[in-house]
């Protein structure tokens, strides 16, 4: 099996400060680390090749220092792992993301399944994995718990928030996972000592035939505007009465709020 | 602190120690409470082949020395002194095969351990042959090409979880020195079996178990070097081993520290944190002094055997005699800053006053040691007239 997994380099810590010019998160001095949703999309790739035999390529799109990131996917075990990095990529939002990604996936070549973490903890919106495979063209069956293959056909454990669903879906197709569906393994010394000596190539726009207007800035139909902790709920109001006289208060307050 | 590590070594830290917060830490004091076997970081060290540590890489290992044994066993101790006692002593059973055994004997059983798939302990103490080792009573009576196996080993760490055991018996009492002899044991032997587990004041996360033999034949292939050997593989295995428990009492001190550090930044009294008292200040400079010039001597000792020098046995001992005083000492301190907290098992701190008193015990106690060192050190001078 043909596996690609995305990753994202986030900062190790819920402690982030943000600069109030840009809007965007202040990342100098800060430990970066692969997004612990990523880690399992990781192990979910690791475990089905494990089983069926392939191989496991895994892609990020980032700035330079994202490629140590990369290095620890192959001390885990990946067979391949390669840097989308291009000046021409700053300013993504999750479309333009979505974008550049799929665009190096379609430069990997054939694959069977795309896995994804289900969010990223910096940007939290979960859009990216269903953005890649909408411009891939092929299925998506997210918040997988539990997967399993037989002759290209895919039964996908989804959790969802009282229940659970099963989906199967044809391959190829793009799944995101939950931290429920693995523990992902420990990277070992061999494999440290194999991502000491691995060379990560750096593929940029021109190498994944992305058209300007489609990345960066410029691809990108969301600009952030703020970005600000919301002020602590009030302690909220107990209405008292019977049932009928509750709801008729109730209705009142929410059409004096023009909620409804 | 830099510490002159090469990147293999920062590789086996950083494993490590990562191991010892993602695995050990969350379940060290259920398992300290229950005395469970730690089998899930096992696991974990075995997919980061730190199972095969001190293994060459022809057996499945990744042939790192004694340093590298060391900084594991230290990051794993700083977490928990236990758990990491059940990594080091399968490198305790292993040495003797390793520096004794024949290509055979290292083809049959290094593979399983580097993997992880199976652990090894070393049986040498008995109920009356502790620091007097000689004086075992456990006997390997010859039998065409057998060697039959009578007595019973006590406080193996490891008995009983592992499938693989070293174990010296006398062969031939009236040649005295050379009367013992080593033996690979497996589990499961016919006449080998276990007696019941320790109840054990500290490093409970490890099982402590008599070996008992009964008529228990072994193939003579089984015996390491030749007859007669037995004492000196013991002490031979020893002298290269001792740095790792000095490691282990490091690490605890260390763990120690950093949570009297921690807690002294938080805890105020009249009106100030406890950090900023001289009395809590003085007690912690002279914790981390201690805990850095026990680190040096074990790292010291490490890079000596590691170089393959002969002449081991007194830094093998000092590094072992002064890291356990300095980890009884500094773990007591811990628990003097935490005050009452520090007195209730809800707090760290307790636990690791438990675990380090026995590294002034096994491993030869803190007397045994001085007297090898004193017995270096009239060597040395003899020599030099």
């Amino acid at each position: 099996m043909n596996i690609v997994v995305c990753i994202k380099q986030v900062p190790g810590t819920t402690q982030v400060k943000i600069n109030p010019e840009t809007n965007t998160l202040i990342r100098e001095g800060v430990e970066s680390i692969i997004n612990p949703f990523d880690e399992n999309a990781i192990e979910a790739a690791l475990a089905l090749r494990d089983k069926h035999g392939g191989k496991v390529t895994v892609i990020t799109m980032g700035p330079p220092q994202a490629a140590n990131a990369l290095k620890d996917t192959i001390a885990l075990g990946v067979d391949e792992a390669i840097l989308l990095s291009d000046r021409a990529f700053a300013g993504s939002d999750t479309w333009a993301t979505s974008y550049t990604l799929a665009s190096a996936i379609k430069k990997i070549g054939a694959f069977d399944l795309v896995i994804c973490g289900k969010q990223a903890i910096d940007g939290d919106t979960a859009q990216v994995g269903p953005g890649i495979s909408e411009f891939l063209n092929i299925p998506q069956v997210t918040f997988a718990v539990g997967v399993e293959i037989n002759s290209g056909v895919m039964k996908v454990n989804r959790l969802l928030e009282d229940t659970n669903e099963i989906v199967e879906v044809k391959l190829p197709a793009l799944i995101t996972v939950v931290k429920q569906m693995n523990t992902p393994r420990m990277p070992s010394f061999k494999g440290k000592i194999k991502a000491k000596g691995a060379v990560i190539p750096t593929w940029g726009a021109k190498d994944i035939n992305a058209e300007d207007k489609c990345i960066g800035q410029k691809g990108s139909p969301t600009s952030v505007v703020k970005i600000f902790t919301p002020p602590p709920k009030g302690g909220g109001e107990m209405l008292q009465g019977s049932a009928d006289e509750v709801v008729d208060a109730l209705v009142k307050k929410l059409r004096d709020r023009k909620v409804c | 602190m830099e510490y002159g590590f090469t990147e293999e070594q920062k590789m086996v830290q950083e494993l490590a120690r990562k191991i010892a917060v993602e695995k050990a830490l969350p379940l060290r004091a259920e398992l300290d409470e229950s005395g469970k076997f730690p089998w899930e970081v096992v696991k974990s060290l075995a997919e980061a082949n730190l199972t095969g540590i001190g293994i060459e890489e022809k057996y499945g290992g990744i042939g790192g020395g004694t340093l590298e044994y060391c900084i594991a066993t230290e990051e794993l101790s700083t977490i928990c002194g236990g758990i990491a006692l059940s990594f080091a002593a399968t490198g305790l059973g292993t040495m003797p095969i390793i520096l004794f055994g024949s290509d055979e004997q290292k083809q049959k059983y290094l593979p399983d351990i580097a993997a992880g798939k199976k652990l090894a302990a070393f049986g040498l103490t008995e109920a009356n042959a502790g620091s007097d080792a000689g004086g075992m009573q456990t006997t390997a009576k010859k039998d065409g090409d057998y060697y039959i196996l009578n007595g019973t080993k006590q406080w193996i760490t490891n008995g009983g979880e592992a499938e693989t055991y070293s174990v010296i018996a006398i062969t031939d009492r009236k040649k005295g020195a050379r009367g013992a002899s080593a033996f690979i044991l497996e589990k499961d032997m016919p006449g080998f079996t276990f007696g019941k587990k320790e109840n054990k004041m500290g490093i409970r996360a490890s099982a402590t178990r008599e070996l008992v033999f009964q008529d228990c034949r072994v193939h003579k292939s089984q015996m390491l070097a030749r007859e007669g050997m037995g004492f000196i593989v013991a002490m031979k295995t020893l002298d290269r081993t001792r740095p790792g428990i000095a490691a282990q009492a490091v690490g605890i001190a260390q763990g120690a520290l950093n949570e009297a550090l921690k807690y002294s930044r938080q805890r105020e009294q009249f009106g100030a944190k406890i950090s900023t008292f001289q009395a809590v200040q003085h007690m912690l400079s002279d914790m981390a002094t201690q805990v850095e010039a026990a680190r040096c001597l074990v790292y010291a000792a490490a890079r000596s055997i590691d170089s393959g020098s002969e002449e081991t046995s007194k830094m093998s001992a000092m590094c072992k005699l002064f890291a356990s005083d300095t980890a009884m000492r500094v773990t007591t301190d811990a628990v003097q800053i935490f005050g009452g907290y520090g007195y209730m098992k809800e707090y760290p701190v307790e636990k690791m006053m438990r675990d380090a008193k026995i590294t002034q015990i096994y491993e030869g106690t803190n007397q045994i040691q001085r007297n090898v060192i004193a017995l270096e050190l009239v060597k040395e001078m003899a020599a030099k007239k």
